[in-house]
Protein backbone atom coordinates (compact mmCIF):
# COMPACT_ATOMS: atom_id res chain seq x y z
CA UNK A 1 0.00 0.00 0.00
CA UNK A 2 1.40 2.78 -0.84
CA UNK A 3 0.57 6.72 -1.93
CA UNK A 4 -1.31 9.92 -0.55
CA UNK A 5 -0.82 9.81 3.64
CA UNK A 6 -1.59 13.73 4.93
CA UNK A 7 1.01 13.88 8.17
CA UNK A 8 -0.06 15.67 10.50
CA UNK A 9 2.88 17.72 13.01
CA UNK A 10 1.97 18.80 16.52
CA UNK A 11 -0.69 20.83 17.05
CA UNK A 12 -2.42 19.75 13.65
CA UNK A 13 -2.93 16.67 14.92
CA UNK A 14 -6.38 18.30 15.84
CA UNK A 15 -7.50 18.13 11.84
CA UNK A 16 -6.92 14.08 12.13
CA UNK A 17 -10.85 13.95 12.64
CA UNK A 18 -11.83 16.05 9.34
CA UNK A 19 -9.52 13.66 6.89
CA UNK A 20 -10.76 10.44 8.43
CA UNK A 21 -14.24 11.21 6.60
CA UNK A 22 -13.24 12.79 3.87
CA UNK A 23 -13.27 11.13 0.81
CA UNK A 24 -10.70 8.56 -0.48
CA UNK A 25 -9.75 7.30 -4.14
CA UNK A 26 -7.64 4.14 -4.95
CA UNK A 27 -5.96 2.58 -7.81
CA UNK A 28 -5.99 -1.28 -7.23
CA UNK A 29 -4.81 -4.12 -9.01
CA UNK A 30 -6.98 -7.14 -7.83
CA UNK A 31 -6.05 -10.48 -8.83
CA UNK A 32 -8.52 -12.94 -9.78
CA UNK A 33 -8.85 -16.36 -9.06
CA UNK A 34 -10.15 -17.96 -11.93
CA UNK A 35 -10.81 -17.19 -15.96
CA UNK A 36 -13.23 -14.51 -17.04
CA UNK A 37 -13.59 -12.27 -19.20
CA UNK A 38 -12.95 -8.00 -19.60
CA UNK A 39 -16.91 -7.19 -20.32
CA UNK A 40 -18.17 -9.06 -17.35
CA UNK A 41 -15.49 -7.93 -14.78
CA UNK A 42 -16.20 -3.74 -15.98
CA UNK A 43 -20.15 -4.82 -15.59
CA UNK A 44 -19.35 -6.42 -12.12
CA UNK A 45 -17.62 -3.17 -11.38
CA UNK A 46 -20.28 -0.95 -12.23
CA UNK A 47 -22.72 -2.68 -10.04
CA UNK A 48 -20.85 -1.70 -7.22
CA UNK A 49 -21.15 1.75 -7.58
CA UNK A 50 -23.71 2.28 -5.33
CA UNK A 51 -23.93 2.07 -1.30
CA UNK A 52 -22.48 -0.75 -0.25
CA UNK A 53 -22.24 -3.05 2.86
CA UNK A 54 -19.30 -4.35 4.69
CA UNK A 55 -18.22 -5.89 7.87
CA UNK A 56 -14.82 -4.91 9.15
CA UNK A 57 -12.13 -7.46 8.16
CA UNK A 58 -10.75 -9.17 11.72
CA UNK A 59 -7.89 -6.86 11.78
CA UNK A 60 -9.40 -3.95 12.14
CA UNK A 61 -9.32 -0.49 14.27
CA UNK A 62 -13.26 -0.40 14.42
CA UNK A 63 -16.10 -1.98 16.28
CA UNK A 64 -17.14 -5.07 13.43
CA UNK A 65 -20.27 -3.91 13.04
CA UNK A 66 -21.67 -4.37 9.46
CA UNK A 67 -21.70 -0.54 8.19
CA UNK A 68 -22.34 1.16 4.41
CA UNK A 69 -20.10 2.71 2.27
CA UNK A 70 -20.52 4.91 -0.51
CA UNK A 71 -18.98 4.10 -3.76
CA UNK A 72 -18.42 7.05 -5.89
CA UNK A 73 -17.34 5.51 -8.83
CA UNK A 74 -15.20 2.59 -10.02
CA UNK A 75 -13.58 2.63 -13.42
CA UNK A 76 -12.41 -0.86 -14.84
CA UNK A 77 -8.79 0.84 -16.10
CA UNK A 78 -7.22 -2.34 -17.07
CA UNK A 79 -6.94 -6.54 -17.56
CA UNK A 80 -4.38 -8.40 -18.09
CA UNK A 81 -5.02 -12.19 -17.68
CA UNK A 82 -6.15 -12.57 -14.04
CA UNK A 83 -4.90 -8.78 -12.88
CA UNK A 84 -7.80 -6.25 -12.92
CA UNK A 85 -6.61 -2.79 -12.31
CA UNK A 86 -9.53 -0.33 -11.49
CA UNK A 87 -9.54 3.51 -9.83
CA UNK A 88 -12.42 3.62 -7.12
CA UNK A 89 -13.81 6.79 -5.29
CA UNK A 90 -15.21 6.08 -2.11
CA UNK A 91 -16.41 7.32 1.27
CA UNK A 92 -13.32 7.28 4.35
CA UNK A 93 -13.25 3.98 5.84
CA UNK A 94 -13.72 1.89 2.88
CA UNK A 95 -12.16 -1.59 3.11
CA UNK A 96 -10.63 -1.89 -0.46
CA UNK A 97 -9.57 -5.57 0.34
CA UNK A 98 -13.28 -6.33 1.30
CA UNK A 99 -14.44 -5.06 -1.86
CA UNK A 100 -11.61 -7.06 -4.14
CA UNK A 101 -13.24 -10.31 -1.95
CA UNK A 102 -16.54 -9.38 -2.19
CA UNK A 103 -16.00 -8.21 -6.12
CA UNK A 104 -14.77 -11.84 -6.44
CA UNK A 105 -18.01 -13.49 -5.14
CA UNK A 106 -20.11 -12.17 -7.67
CA UNK A 107 -17.86 -13.06 -10.33
CA UNK A 108 -17.88 -16.54 -8.61
CA UNK A 109 -14.34 -16.98 -9.55
CA UNK A 110 -13.20 -15.25 -6.30
CA UNK A 111 -10.92 -12.40 -6.21
CA UNK A 112 -8.13 -10.47 -4.02
CA UNK A 113 -6.38 -7.62 -3.69
CA UNK A 114 -3.06 -7.76 -5.17
CA UNK A 115 -1.64 -3.61 -4.60
CA UNK A 116 -3.20 -0.59 -3.91
CA UNK A 117 -2.25 2.85 -4.73
CA UNK A 118 -3.87 5.78 -2.62
CA UNK A 119 -4.59 8.47 -4.94
CA UNK A 120 -6.56 11.19 -2.60
CA UNK A 121 -7.52 11.67 0.92
CA UNK A 122 -9.86 14.38 1.08
CA UNK A 123 -8.04 17.18 -0.37
CA UNK A 124 -4.61 15.56 -0.79
CA UNK A 125 -3.93 14.15 -4.58
CA UNK A 126 -1.01 13.01 -5.59
CA UNK A 127 0.43 16.02 -7.98
CA UNK A 128 1.95 19.08 -6.92
CA UNK A 129 2.60 19.29 -3.17
CA UNK A 130 3.15 15.42 -2.57
CA UNK A 131 6.91 14.77 -0.94
CA UNK A 132 8.52 11.52 -0.12
CA UNK A 133 10.20 10.89 2.90
CA UNK A 134 13.89 11.58 1.17
CA UNK A 135 12.15 15.35 0.41
CA UNK A 136 11.31 15.80 4.41
CA UNK A 137 14.67 14.80 4.72
CA UNK A 138 16.58 16.53 2.15
CA UNK A 139 14.59 19.90 2.56
CA UNK A 140 14.59 19.92 6.56
CA UNK A 141 18.26 19.57 6.21
CA UNK A 142 18.48 22.61 3.52
CA UNK A 143 15.90 24.85 6.22
CA UNK A 144 18.29 23.40 9.20
CA UNK A 145 21.43 25.46 7.16
CA UNK A 146 19.91 27.80 5.32
CA UNK A 147 16.54 28.86 7.33
CA UNK A 148 14.74 30.38 4.44
CA UNK A 149 11.17 29.93 5.28
CA UNK A 150 10.43 29.26 1.61
CA UNK A 151 11.99 25.77 2.04
CA UNK A 152 9.41 24.96 4.72
CA UNK A 153 6.80 25.42 2.49
CA UNK A 154 8.49 23.33 -0.01
CA UNK A 155 7.41 19.79 1.71
CA UNK A 156 5.16 21.53 4.73
CA UNK A 157 1.37 23.26 3.96
CA UNK A 158 -0.47 24.93 6.71
CA UNK A 159 -3.09 22.77 8.46
CA UNK A 160 -5.96 25.21 6.69
CA UNK A 161 -4.94 23.07 3.43
CA UNK A 162 -6.13 20.24 5.01
CA UNK A 163 -9.73 21.59 5.04
CA UNK A 164 -9.93 22.62 1.78
CA UNK A 165 -13.07 20.41 1.17
CA UNK A 166 -14.62 21.10 4.65
CA UNK A 167 -17.48 24.25 4.02
CA UNK A 168 -16.28 27.46 6.13
CA UNK A 169 -17.87 30.13 8.15
CA UNK A 170 -15.99 33.12 8.41
CA UNK A 171 -15.92 35.28 11.68
CA UNK A 172 -15.68 38.58 12.75
CA UNK A 173 -12.12 38.77 15.58
CA UNK A 174 -14.18 39.86 18.15
CA UNK A 175 -15.43 36.16 18.17
CA UNK A 176 -12.32 34.22 17.88
CA UNK A 177 -11.46 34.09 21.29
CA UNK A 178 -14.62 33.27 22.52
CA UNK A 179 -14.28 29.90 20.23
CA UNK A 180 -10.84 29.43 21.13
CA UNK A 181 -12.79 29.12 25.17
CA UNK A 182 -14.96 26.67 23.52
CA UNK A 183 -17.94 28.79 22.71
CA UNK A 184 -20.63 27.64 20.53
CA UNK A 185 -20.78 29.98 17.93
CA UNK A 186 -23.39 32.79 17.39
CA UNK A 187 -25.27 34.26 14.61
CA UNK A 188 -23.91 38.00 15.25
CA UNK A 189 -20.03 36.74 14.55
CA UNK A 190 -20.50 35.49 11.32
CA UNK A 191 -19.39 37.71 8.55
CA UNK A 192 -19.73 35.21 5.43
CA UNK A 193 -20.03 31.75 4.80
CA UNK A 194 -20.18 28.93 1.66
CA UNK A 195 -23.21 27.06 0.52
CA UNK A 196 -23.79 23.72 1.08
CA UNK A 197 -24.00 23.65 4.84
CA UNK A 198 -27.14 21.80 6.15
CA UNK A 199 -28.36 21.00 10.40
CA UNK A 200 -25.74 18.26 11.19
CA UNK A 201 -22.41 19.39 8.53
CA UNK A 202 -18.88 19.26 9.82
CA UNK A 203 -18.35 23.09 9.45
CA UNK A 204 -14.57 25.43 9.39
CA UNK A 205 -14.78 28.12 11.88
CA UNK A 206 -12.49 30.64 10.03
CA UNK A 207 -10.44 34.52 10.60
CA UNK A 208 -10.59 36.56 7.67
CA UNK A 209 -6.98 36.09 7.44
CA UNK A 210 -8.20 32.81 6.90
CA UNK A 211 -7.00 31.00 9.35
CA UNK A 212 -8.58 27.96 11.03
CA UNK A 213 -10.49 28.60 14.60
CA UNK A 214 -12.14 25.58 15.24
CA UNK A 215 -14.05 22.72 13.89
CA UNK A 216 -17.80 22.76 14.41
CA UNK A 217 -20.96 20.90 13.82
CA UNK A 218 -23.63 23.54 11.94
CA UNK A 219 -26.96 23.42 13.66
CA UNK A 220 -28.80 24.32 10.60
CA UNK A 221 -28.49 25.63 6.62
CA UNK A 222 -26.31 28.11 4.71
CA UNK A 223 -29.80 29.90 3.95
CA UNK A 224 -30.94 30.04 7.71
CA UNK A 225 -27.68 30.87 9.06
CA UNK A 226 -27.49 34.07 6.55
CA UNK A 227 -31.31 35.30 7.85
CA UNK A 228 -30.87 34.27 11.62
CA UNK A 229 -29.39 37.27 14.08
CA UNK A 230 -29.25 35.62 17.48
CA UNK A 231 -28.23 32.16 18.37
CA UNK A 232 -26.15 29.50 18.31
CA UNK A 233 -25.27 28.23 14.25
CA UNK A 234 -22.63 25.82 14.84
CA UNK A 235 -21.84 24.08 18.27
CA UNK A 236 -17.97 23.66 18.43
CA UNK A 237 -16.12 20.47 18.25
CA UNK A 238 -12.59 20.47 18.02
CA UNK A 239 -10.47 24.14 18.73
CA UNK A 240 -7.62 24.70 16.18
CA UNK A 241 -6.44 27.77 17.15
CA UNK A 242 -4.61 28.85 20.78
CA UNK A 243 -6.28 31.18 23.20
CA UNK A 244 -5.47 34.67 23.14
CA UNK A 245 -4.52 34.50 19.73
CA UNK A 246 -7.09 37.29 19.14
CA UNK A 247 -7.66 40.25 21.94
CA UNK A 248 -10.62 38.63 24.58
CA UNK A 249 -13.88 40.27 23.31
CA UNK A 250 -16.43 38.64 25.50
CA UNK A 251 -17.53 39.63 29.39
CA UNK A 252 -17.15 36.74 31.97
CA UNK A 253 -20.79 35.23 32.79
CA UNK A 254 -21.55 36.27 29.04
CA UNK A 255 -20.05 32.56 27.67
CA UNK B 1 -27.63 4.24 -10.10
CA UNK B 2 -26.80 7.87 -11.29
CA UNK B 3 -23.12 8.75 -10.20
CA UNK B 4 -23.60 10.55 -6.93
CA UNK B 5 -21.81 13.87 -5.87
CA UNK B 6 -18.53 13.16 -5.08
CA UNK B 7 -17.26 15.63 -2.69
CA UNK B 8 -14.26 16.95 -4.29
CA UNK B 9 -16.59 18.10 -6.66
CA UNK B 10 -18.67 20.12 -5.01
CA UNK B 11 -18.05 23.85 -5.74
CA UNK B 12 -19.10 26.23 -3.08
CA UNK B 13 -19.57 30.03 -3.02
CA UNK B 14 -19.16 32.36 -0.63
CA UNK B 15 -22.13 34.48 0.82
CA UNK B 16 -21.73 37.29 2.62
CA UNK B 17 -23.94 38.33 5.63
CA UNK B 18 -22.13 41.06 6.96
CA UNK B 19 -19.04 43.19 6.17
CA UNK B 20 -15.83 43.70 8.98
CA UNK B 21 -11.86 44.10 8.64
CA UNK B 22 -9.40 42.25 10.24
CA UNK B 23 -6.52 43.69 12.86
CA UNK B 24 -3.07 43.07 11.31
CA UNK B 25 -2.12 43.00 14.89
CA UNK B 26 -3.56 39.54 15.95
CA UNK B 27 -2.61 36.17 14.24
CA UNK B 28 -1.35 35.09 10.59
CA UNK B 29 -2.37 34.39 7.49
CA UNK B 30 -1.61 30.67 7.46
CA UNK B 31 1.51 31.17 4.99
CA UNK B 32 2.91 34.20 7.40
CA UNK B 33 3.54 32.02 10.32
CA UNK B 34 6.42 32.42 11.91
CA UNK B 35 8.44 29.15 11.46
CA UNK B 36 8.42 27.39 14.35
CA UNK B 37 4.65 28.36 14.51
CA UNK B 38 4.54 27.27 10.68
CA UNK B 39 6.07 23.54 11.57
CA UNK B 40 3.83 23.11 14.68
CA UNK B 41 0.39 24.22 12.47
CA UNK B 42 1.39 21.88 9.73
CA UNK B 43 0.45 19.41 7.74
CA UNK B 44 2.54 17.00 5.15
CA UNK B 45 1.14 15.39 2.03
CA UNK B 46 3.49 12.30 2.30
CA UNK B 47 3.69 9.83 -0.54
CA UNK B 48 3.49 6.41 1.45
CA UNK B 49 6.41 3.92 0.51
CA UNK B 50 5.58 -0.02 0.22
CA UNK B 51 6.48 -1.43 2.99
CA UNK B 52 6.30 0.23 6.39
CA UNK B 53 2.80 0.62 7.90
CA UNK B 54 1.28 4.38 8.04
CA UNK B 55 2.37 3.97 12.01
CA UNK B 56 6.27 3.50 11.00
CA UNK B 57 5.86 5.76 8.67
CA UNK B 58 4.66 8.88 10.84
CA UNK B 59 6.96 7.78 13.50
CA UNK B 60 10.11 8.59 10.78
CA UNK B 61 8.69 11.92 9.98
CA UNK B 62 8.66 12.64 13.64
CA UNK B 63 12.41 11.76 14.06
CA UNK B 64 13.58 13.54 11.05
CA UNK B 65 11.99 16.77 12.20
CA UNK B 66 12.63 16.40 16.20
CA UNK B 67 9.14 16.84 16.87
CA UNK B 68 7.24 15.78 19.39
CA UNK B 69 3.20 14.71 18.25
CA UNK B 70 3.09 13.72 14.96
CA UNK B 71 -0.21 11.37 13.27
CA UNK B 72 -1.37 10.54 10.02
CA UNK B 73 -4.61 10.94 8.43
CA UNK B 74 -6.18 7.57 9.22
CA UNK B 75 -5.05 4.15 8.44
CA UNK B 76 -4.47 3.20 4.74
CA UNK B 77 -7.23 0.69 5.36
CA UNK B 78 -7.01 -2.09 2.82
Amino acid sequence: MTGVLPVTLEESRRIVQALLFSGKEYVCLMKLHGETTEERVSEVLKEFEDIIYQRPPLRASVKRQLRTRRIYYIDFLEMDGRNVLFKVGCEGGTYIRKLCYDIGEVLGCGAHMQELRRTRAGPFVEDGDIVTLHDVAYWFMEWQQQKDEKILRKFIQPMERALALVPKIYIRDSAVDAICHGANLTAPGILSLETGINAGSMVAVFTLKDEAVALARAVTSTEEILNVVHGIVAKTERVLMPRGTYPKCWKSGET
Amino acid sequence: MPRSVVPWEITRKLLVKAEDKTNPRYGHKPEERPAEEYIRYGVINLDKPAGPTSHEVAAWVKRILNLQQVGHGGTLVA
